[in-house]
């Protein structure tokens, strides 16, 4: 008795076979692609001789002949083009770093704002919520700018903020720190310090999940990390001076400038991706099953350890997926500053380096591919720590 | 035997006594606010900062933009510090002033109907698609998503041969305020949604070539910001394309749009897609449809069920996106707005201030309105969840 071949597939017409089929439309569409493709970079070639317009990157080490006011590394007017390109890369990642710290912890005091028992408080952190993420960034941007640090005082009537800080429509004025002969001493202190509070911490851990014995934590962190810094800064002999901001008439001189345009990037950024960041947060702490809190309680935990020890762990594996993507938005959003004349790689690169060169394609090439590395390492970072992290079910 | 012991107890009352109502700190208000305001002493703290906060900043608000605010005025005479105005909070009288100029920019007056109309036919079609209880949601359907857009095409360009309906050729240089927002948004929102379920369905593909031109496309625009495709679109594109060509300035600002919308829409419906039960697909299949009854009977009209409102929020998104245009030089309401505010004849100090309020509440209507939309749907379709 032979057996029925299951796997001989009935005979169809080609026309009619999905696998052929497949194959011929993926073939059409890839040669529609490379046409495509081909088309656009014969008609720019094209339309760039036309244009005489040089191609190449060769405009890249060429004298940029413009001056950039807020820079990180060394750099002035008769610096390459390719100089100004990490001068606007450097700031673009200022302001992202700076404004995802600020927008993380302000993201999450309003989430939890949202989410309070306390009905003003939750009353405030929603109007707050719905009014920032249903009004565009820019606008915000614009607003800041214009509309608030360009209305600021005259340098002369400038605020006077105590602590030898100034405000005007120039920026924000700061002393500037002097670091003496024995700083580095001090800087070693932190090291130390740092070091051995994670050792302690771990050792901490390691003798609770053995003994059951706790030991006072929070106190030798504080004493490690705080304490000896300070008792080093002192024994050191205070190394540690500041440049005071000189007020004159019309003119300021002396400590740290801050630039209008990165306090309104900065503002405009942080207040906006808080907004989102706080429904991030509340989304996920809502996500964690009431029964854990309340078999929490029921275990004898209070409130406080409750929500650091069960509710927040579990809220974390929902949070951090959202809020990376919201880190992103805001590095992508960064991107705004040309609106408020913050020189970050948009702004430098984008707009007066193409202005100058007109070499379009290469600058915006060259630009979107920073983005996209940016975006597509935090995705794969993503990625890793998704699977590590994810919850291991039966 | 009942009435044995009735008569042996000296009295019981067959009538319960009321209960006695609630102590007074327990309910009404003053209940509500020791439950929800004055708990514990953090909730006392929590109250005080609150209302602090609220003192601080909400009656200055009310001042600048109501109680101080100047309503009518012909130039910046109305909005400045003078004498018996000793305080001056928003400059409404430039608003007023200003109005139709943010709404149609520099659109010919005589032919302003006509963008008044394609508002309304936009007004109808977010009606009939979006309302529950709009009927024949199909032909709904087949109006915002192809009928409007020809018929506003006609009706805000106009050509030369239409003259004689009163419909002259306008260049699109001189459209300009809400207009152009809403025009740019209502171009988005049309083409954003068939190409993102293309490119989702793409990106679900068994094909590997479908799949991973599909993957490349959307990573690569949603990896970059909205202002670099947007510089893309507006320099490269005319270098890319035969020199006759050369698109409009708006229509490219458009192309960089409509890309990035549909990059972050592919997503939303492939997230629609992947809710879907595998049953659903190997239904279909058993009933013997090919893929596209599948989709088109089965699948889709689930997922896109699902995702509506992720939806109306990657709408949002694009709507305030729209904004950016004023970076790469088209004159959207933002822009009409930046312009009026820097003009001499206003110059006033309130005057920005007032503007971007007023920018700022436009925004917020419509975004908030669609939000609250996405938050009914999502309302609605949890309770046809559960059964």
């Amino acid at each position: 008795m032979s057996l029925v071949d299951r796997d001989q597939r009935p005979k169809v017409a080609p026309w009619n076979d999905p696998k052929v089929r497949g194959n011929v439309f993926q073939a059409v569409l890839t040669v529609f692609v490379l046409f495509v493709v081909y088309e656009a970079f014969s008609n720019a070639a094209e339309n760039l001789a036309k244009a005489k317009i040089a191609s190449g990157f060769g405009f890249w080490n060429n004298i940029a002949g413009f001056d950039i006011g807020q820079r990180l590394i060394e750099y002035n007017a008769t610096s390459s083009y390719g100089r100004a390109f990490w001068v606007g890369l450097f700031n673009t990642l200022l302001v992202a770093a700076i404004g995802i710290v600020l927008a993380t912890i302000w993201g999450f005091m309003l989430g939890i704002g949202r989410l309070s028992k306390n009905k003003i408080i939750n009353l405030l952190s929603t109007i707050y919520v719905e009014l920032i993420r249903n009004t565009p960034l820019l606008l915000q941007l614009l607003f800041w700018y214009n509309a608030v640090l360009k209305a600021l005082p005259a340098v002369r009537d400038s605020k006077d903020l105590g602590l030898g800080m100034y405000l005007n429509n120039r920026g924000l004025f700061t002393p500037e720190p002097v670091f003496g002969a024995a700083w580095p001493m001090v800087n070693w202190a932190i090291l130390i310090g740092l070091a051995g509070a994670i050792g302690y911490r771990h050792w901490a851990r390691k003798r609770q999940e053995a003994t059951g014995a706790q030991s006072p934590v929070f106190l030798v962190t504080l004493a490690l990390v705080l304490g000896l810094p300070l008792l080093v800064y002192f024994a050191a002999g205070q190394p540690l001076s500041f440049n005071h901001v000189q007020l004159g008439r019309f003119n300021i001189s002396g400590g740290w400038q801050i630039f209008p345009e990165f306090v309104a990037l900065l503002l405009g950024l942080v207040i906006y991706t808080a907004s989102f960041i706080a429904e991030v947060v509340r989304a996920g702490i809502q996500s964690v099953y009431r029964g854990q809190t309340e078999a929490s309680y029921a275990l004898g935990l209070r409130p406080g350890p409750t929500l650091r020890l069960v509710v927040i762990p579990q809220a974390m594996r929902v949070i951090i997926p959202p809020l990376t993507s919201q880190y992103l938005n805001l590095t992508k959003n960064s991107s705004l500053a040309v609106a408020v004349g913050y020189p970050d790689l948009v702004q430098v690169f984008t707009g007066t380096v193409l202005n100058q060169t007109g070499q379009a394609v290469e600058v915006v090439a060259v630009t979107m591919l920073v983005y996209l590395t940016i975006s597509l390492s935090t995705s794969l970072f993503m990625n890793w720590y998704n699977s590590r992290k994810a919850l291991v079910e039966r | 035997m009942s009435e044995t012991v009735m008569s042996k107890t000296a009295f019981v009352r067959t009538v319960p006594i009321e209960p006695l109502p609630p102590p007074a700190s327990m309910v009404g208000v003053i209940g509500w606010m020791r439950a929800n305001l004055f708990s514990g002493p953090l909730n006392i703290a929590l109250t005080a900062f609150g209302i602090l906060l609220a003192w601080w900043v909400l009656p200055p608000m009310i001042e600048f933009l109501i109680t101080d605010a100047v309503w009518s005025g012909k130039d910046r005479e109305a909005c400045i510090v003078k004498e018996g105005q000793p305080s001056v909070g928003a400059c409404w009288a430039f608003v007023r002033d200003r109005f139709a100029y943010t709404i149609y920019g520099s659109f010919p007056v005589e032919g302003r109907w006509r963008a008044n109309l394609f508002f309304l036919l936009g007004a109808v079609a977010v009606w009939w698609v979006l309302a529950p209880k709009a009927p024949h949601k199909s032909w709904g359907m087949l109006y915002a998503f192809v009928i409007v857009p020809i018929v506003s095409f006609f009706l805000l360009r106009g050509a030369d041969w239409l003259a004689w309906a009163g419909l002259p050729y306008v260049e699109t240089a001189r459209w300009g305020g809400l207009l152009v927002t809403l025009v740019v948004a209502a171009v988005g929102i049309v083409v954003s949604l068939p190409l993102g379920i293309v490119l989702a369905l793409g990106r679900r593909s068994q094909m590997p070539l479908v799949k991973f031109f599909s993957v490349l496309f959307i990573e690569f625009v949603r990896g970059v910001p909205l202002i670099t495709v947007l510089f893309m679109a507006n320099t490269m594109l005319p270098l890319f394309l035969p020199e006759s060509w050369s698109p409009d300035k708006l229509l490219r600002a458009l192309v960089g749009i409509a890309m990035f919308a549909s990059a972050y829409m592919a997503e939303v419906v492939r997230s629609g897609l992947q809710a879907l039960p595998k049953g659903q697909y190997e239904g279909a299949m058993a009933m013997g449809l090919n893929y596209g009854q599948m989709m088109r009977l089965v699948i889709l009209p689930q997922a896109l069920k699902i995702a509506i409102p992720n939806i109306v929020n990657t709408y949002i998104g694009l709507l305030k996106d729209t904004s950016l245009l004023l970076i790469v030089g088209i004159f959207d309401f933002l822009k009409a707005i930046e312009t009026a505010r820097i003009d001499p004849i206003w110059a006033a100090p309130t005057t920005s201030a007032t503007g971007y309020a007023y920018a700022a509440i436009v925004y917020f209507f419509m975004c908030y309105g669609m939000a609250r939309y996405a938050r009914n749907m999502e309302r609605r379709l949890a309770v046809a969840d559960k059964r």
